[in-house]
């Protein structure tokens, strides 16, 4: 059951807990975390779901894929070197303990 | 005195208004009026990875029940809206309940398209219960037969083909997606198909339908272990008609959502709207459609009044194919390929007059996102 703490734009933090298989956007979503709104319900079409990953957790994640990375040319908010789509990010108990910052505008 | 916004219609475009709402600052009273007893999901898996049964039914939900509480959205799940009285400004329920609004929404959808049917049933794929319904059934066939060669139609076969089962589909028109894609994208995605073993028949109007057969126009039956069809979907204008509202191929609005009562807006699939792209009226059936309608009505019932001229996308995933559109297929003049199409990789671009119109773009997301933002006004 890993762990994920979300801190928002002006500096709120929020952690739960889920089951292993969950998406960082599912995560929030099921959790009522603001801050991801997730238009197209995960099948990385929007760039509404984008998050900032904490540096020590970027090195544990795939790559984004190809369709990741165009999308996220689309962002309303800046993207950074560690900005990725949270509905492409799968948890696992690797990754327990992530945090992500939600930037401040999604759309 | 502000007596809210009354939403009419959960699915994408009912629950984008809400959400955009709340989102905008709006703090007076949300009612969110569903007609099938769920909360709010999305639609587009449920033809593609629910279909598949990769996906569970949780995960297409939009937000968890309590979101609805929590944001102060009135949901009322099972009991649509009956009536609209825009004298006084209310709207009936089945129940008997009657809400007040100042600003009323109707996110009404559309239903299937049927066709005549000789017995029983077969598929439609509109709602989480006709997908649950068409995948459990698979679960037992040997064979699926797809009626229509639009985006349903082929997303389906190509679910049931990944299953291994035999799969036949039969369009009267005389190319795939005919409304939505170039005659080169036609021709690509019906290759494909075949490549995998769909059987494919097109100008082909099937007359009538059972839940295993389709009889053609010849008088030929065809049988399968299931049926499934996917000829369009018709508007759902009947509220909006019956209060006096104007129609035209869908309910009528401007270009700011208003329909012919300025205290009523019309969102989503149901709206007939005055688009760009179109170069005229057009009612268009997509996520981003509803989504981007919801949020300038939002916005403007929250007094930030907001024109609505979206790049229209779409997307449809079949086999190892995952097709993006940006911009509407209109009538052109010019294609230009890039990319290898043998690759499996590449995109279209259509022109008419020189100027760009509408690109699709073949597992190239990089090319489809450039081309949204191309075809931005």
């Amino acid at each position: 059951m890993p762990s994920i703490t979300y801190i928002s734009n002006s500096g709120e933090s929020r952690t739960v807990t889920v089951d292993s298989g969950v998406t960082i956007m599912q995560a929030a979503v099921r959790n009522g975390v603001p801050g991801i709104v997730a238009d197209c319900g995960g099948e990385c079409q929007c760039a509404t779901c984008h998050v900032y990953v904490d540096g020590k957790f970027l090195g544990l994640l795939k790559p984004a894929a190809e369709d990741e990375d165009a999308m996220l040319s689309l962002t309303a908010s800046e993207r950074k070197d560690n900005s990725r789509l949270s509905c492409q990010i799968v948890l696992t108990d690797k990754l327990d303990g992530i945090v992500v910052t939600t930037p401040a505008i999604q759309q | 005195m502000d007596c809210g916004v009354v939403i009419v219609g959960a699915g994408q475009a009912g629950f984008q208004t809400a959400l955009s709402l709340r989102n905008e600052g709006y703090a007076g009273k949300i009612a969110l009026i569903d007609d099938e007893g769920r909360v709010p999901y999305a639609r587009p898996p449920l033809s593609k990875a629910y279909l598949k049964g990769t996906a569970t039914a949780e995960s297409l939900e939009y937000r968890p029940a309590e979101f609805f509480v929590q944001q102060a959205i009135d949901l009322v799940l099972d009991n649509p809206a009956v009536a609209l009285d825009r004298e006084k400004r209310t709207v009936a329920l089945r129940s008997g309940r009657e809400l007040e609004w100042s600003s009323l929404v109707l996110a009404t959808g559309a239903h299937v398209r049927r066709l005549p049917s000789t017995g029983p049933e077969p598929f439609y794929l509109r709602t989480f219960a006709d997908s649950d319904g068409l995948r459990n059934h698979l679960a037992g066939a040997d064979s699926l037969l797809a009626i229509g060669c639009g985006f349903i139609g082929l997303e389906a076969a190509a679910a049931a083909r990944a299953q291994g089962k035999r799969v036949r589909v039969i369009g009267a028109e005389g190319r795939l997606m005919g409304r939505a894609v170039s005659p080169f994208i036609s021709a690509w995605f019906q290759a494909m198909h075949e490549k995998h073993g769909v059987e494919i028949r097109l100008n082909t109007a099937v007359r009538r339908v059972s839940e295993s057969s389709a009889e053609l126009p010849d008088g030929t039956t065809l049988a399968a272990d299931a049926v499934v069809v996917g000829i369009g979907v018709i508007p759902n204008t009947a509220l909006a008609a019956a209060a006096g509202l104007a129609i035209s191929a869908g309910i009528l609005t401007d270009s700011w959502l208003k329909t012919s009562d300025p205290a009523i807006f019309a969102v989503g699939d149901c709206a007939a709207h005055p688009n760009v792209y179109a170069g005229g009226l057009a009612r268009i059936e997509s996520v981003q459609n509803a989504a981007d309608h919801a949020r300038a009505v939002a916005a403007t019932i929250a007094g930030k009044p907001k024109e609505y001229h979206q790049v229209p996308w779409f997307w449809t995933e079949q086999f190892e194919a995952k097709l993006q559109i940006a911009g509407l297929a209109v009538e052109t003049d010019e294609t230009e390929v890039r990319g290898d199409p043998d690759s499996g990789k590449f995109s279209v671009y259509n022109y008419k007059d020189g100027k760009l119109k509408f690109v699709e773009s073949v597992n190239q997301p990089a090319a489809h996102i450039a081309a949204r933002k191309l075809l931005e006004i």
